[in-house]
């Protein structure tokens, strides 16, 4: 307990001359860390010839097995966000921090065994549900630690650290594929090995974040800051108790704006690759393919800190309403620039609808900040993440669902998405009615002070 | 900067240099190799 005691939150209280620019890096230690989740796909064609070496042999696991690990891993990040989100806010980020780097890398060690005796229901276990456990965990760890650090700009705080989850992936799958080339033998495809690597170098570095974060002493403002006195509609100075929030009907609003703004982007983020290519036949290869994914992943990571940072001025319901609006527009727009054959406005219309889905991502924990106050807003968020598990299924649903209808009508390939892209845009209509819907909570879903000192007594 | 902060020292500007290196490094160079294969989109 002695040595534990170190994780404690009352341990995790900045000494004066901390500076708060410090805790930026800690967030971006662990997303940087768990946002390898979207890159895990590069392991999936090597799993699948774990005996057969060069090609797939008969007791090969399937594609299709495969790719429920990266589902169970995701559905685990939601429930345990959902579940763990108030255990997370009250025992404060650095218990959380180190729970989720041993979570996360230890899901990739027991996922190393299982690739070892190959028994798919041991990866499962380990990356699907112990990993998913510390992506929940890492992943709303910082976000309240940051907001409580900058009140004066939370969006851009949590943009920083949730920019990190964006771009992991840019430094997992080189790593991954530079990794099981090292290991790799033409008797041995070096999956295991990579697995085990991999768990302990993201296991330290979250536990750097860990080493570093601090929590602002009560009643700490920043230098030179002076809270706004002439109140903001849809701004509280109060806050609203975790399960008090689920009451409320903003935030099923916002849920709803969140989960319509994920399935739009997500639909098309997975199906980027194909898309790119069916609509520029002979133009844009396998390679270039890649290349317009890889560009796609850049401006989802610089959309989630410049939509932050932005929403600070101009405040959080407007920017969704940017994201609606526009979305709307350049998803109307992508069946004619591809009609047209203009690659050009073509990658510019992606590249802005993704910028606004990794914006969408990293607006919303300063949303639920201004809706319900910063004390329960990390555990807030967590039941928040449900929407993303559900949007991680319906976006890619929608899309590869309706290209297949589409070419099975005898839709030619180049116009298959045609449908697709005007029925994302429809859900930005949806979400654009939510977020108009939005207004203040009501005063008797306010915490009053005595439960707070509760609470916090309790913590 | 330690695990504890009974003790600790005011945050130096090397302390912020050393913090941000560590995640910024790897995130150019993920940024860098990612930009060098977008570029053969327009090739």
């Amino acid at each position: 307990m002695g040595l534990l005691s170190i994780l404690d939150r009352s341990r995790t209280i900045a000494k004066p001359g901390f500076s708060r620019w410090m805790v930026p890096p800690a967030a971006l230690c662990i997303h940087l860390c768990i946002g390898q989740a979207y890159a895990f796909s590069v392991f999936n064609l090597p799993m699948s010839k774990l005996i057969g070496i060069t090609k797939a042999a008969p007791d090969d696991w399937k594609l299709t097995d495969l790719g429920w690990i990266f589902s169970i891993a995701i559905f685990f990040l939601g429930a345990s966000a959902a579940v763990l989100g108030r255990w997370v806010e009250e025992g404060g980020p650095r218990r959380a921090m180190f729970a989720a780097a041993l979570c996360f890398g230890g899901g990739f060690l027991v996922s190393a065994f299982g690739v070892s005796v190959h028994q798919l229901w041991i990866v499962y276990l380990g990356y699907g549900v112990l990993g998913g456990i510390g992506l929940g965990l890492g992943y709303i760890s910082p976000v309240s630690t940051l907001i409580k650090w900058f009140p004066d700009r939370p969006g851009m705080a949590t943009g920083m650290a949730i920019m990190g989850f964006g771009g992991a992936a840019m430094i997992a799958a080189p790593l991954s594929v530079w990794l099981m080339s090292v290991f790799s033998t033409p008797t041995h495809v070096g999956v295991a090995e990579s697995f085990v690597v991999m768990g302990l170098v993201y296991a330290c570095f979250m536990l750097v974040g860990a080493a570093i974060v601090r929590l602002p002493a009560p009643g700490w403002k920043p230098e030179g800051f002076v809270p706004s006195t002439q109140p903001k509609k849809l701004v509280t100075s109060n806050d609203v108790y975790v399960y008090q929030a689920l009451k409320t009907p903003q935030f099923w609003l916002i849920w709803i704006v969140l989960c319509m703004n994920v399935t739009a982007g997500i639909g098309v983020l997975g199906q980027a690759s194909a898309m790119s290519q069916e609509m520029f036949p002979g133009r844009v290869t396998a390679a270039a393919a890649g290349g317009f994914v890889g560009l796609l992943s850049i401006f989802n990571m610089a959309g989630r800190f410049f939509w932050a940072s932005m929403s600070d001025h101009i405040g959080r319901k407007n920017t969704y309403f940017i994201f609606f609006a526009l979305g709307f527009v350049l998803y109307a727009l992508v069946p004619y620039f591809g009609g047209a054959g203009n690659l050009a406005l073509f990658v510019l219309c992606f590249g802005i609808i993704l910028s606004m889905y990794g914006g969408g991502f990293a607006t919303v924990p300063a949303y639920l900040r201004d809706m319900f106050g910063t004390r329960y807003v990390g555990a807030i968020h967590g039941l928040l993440i449900t929407a993303w598990s559900v949007a991680g299924v319906l976006g890619p649903v929608l899309v590869n669902y309706i290209r297949q209808y589409q070419i099975d009508s005898g839709v030619p390939k180049a116009q298959a998405y045609n449908v697709t892209m005007y029925i994302m845009a429809g859900l930005l209509v949806v979400g654009f009615i939510a977020n108009l819907l939005i207004k203040a909570v009501d005063d008797r879903h306010h915490m009053d002070l005595e439960t707070v000192d509760d609470l916090v007594g309790v913590a | 900067m330690s695990f504890d902060n009974r003790g600790g020292s005011a945050t130096t500007p090397l302390h912020l240099v050393l913090a941000w290196g560590f995640v910024g490094i790897p995130l150019l160079w993920g940024i860098y190799g990612t930009l060098v294969n977008a570029l053969k989109l327009f090739q």
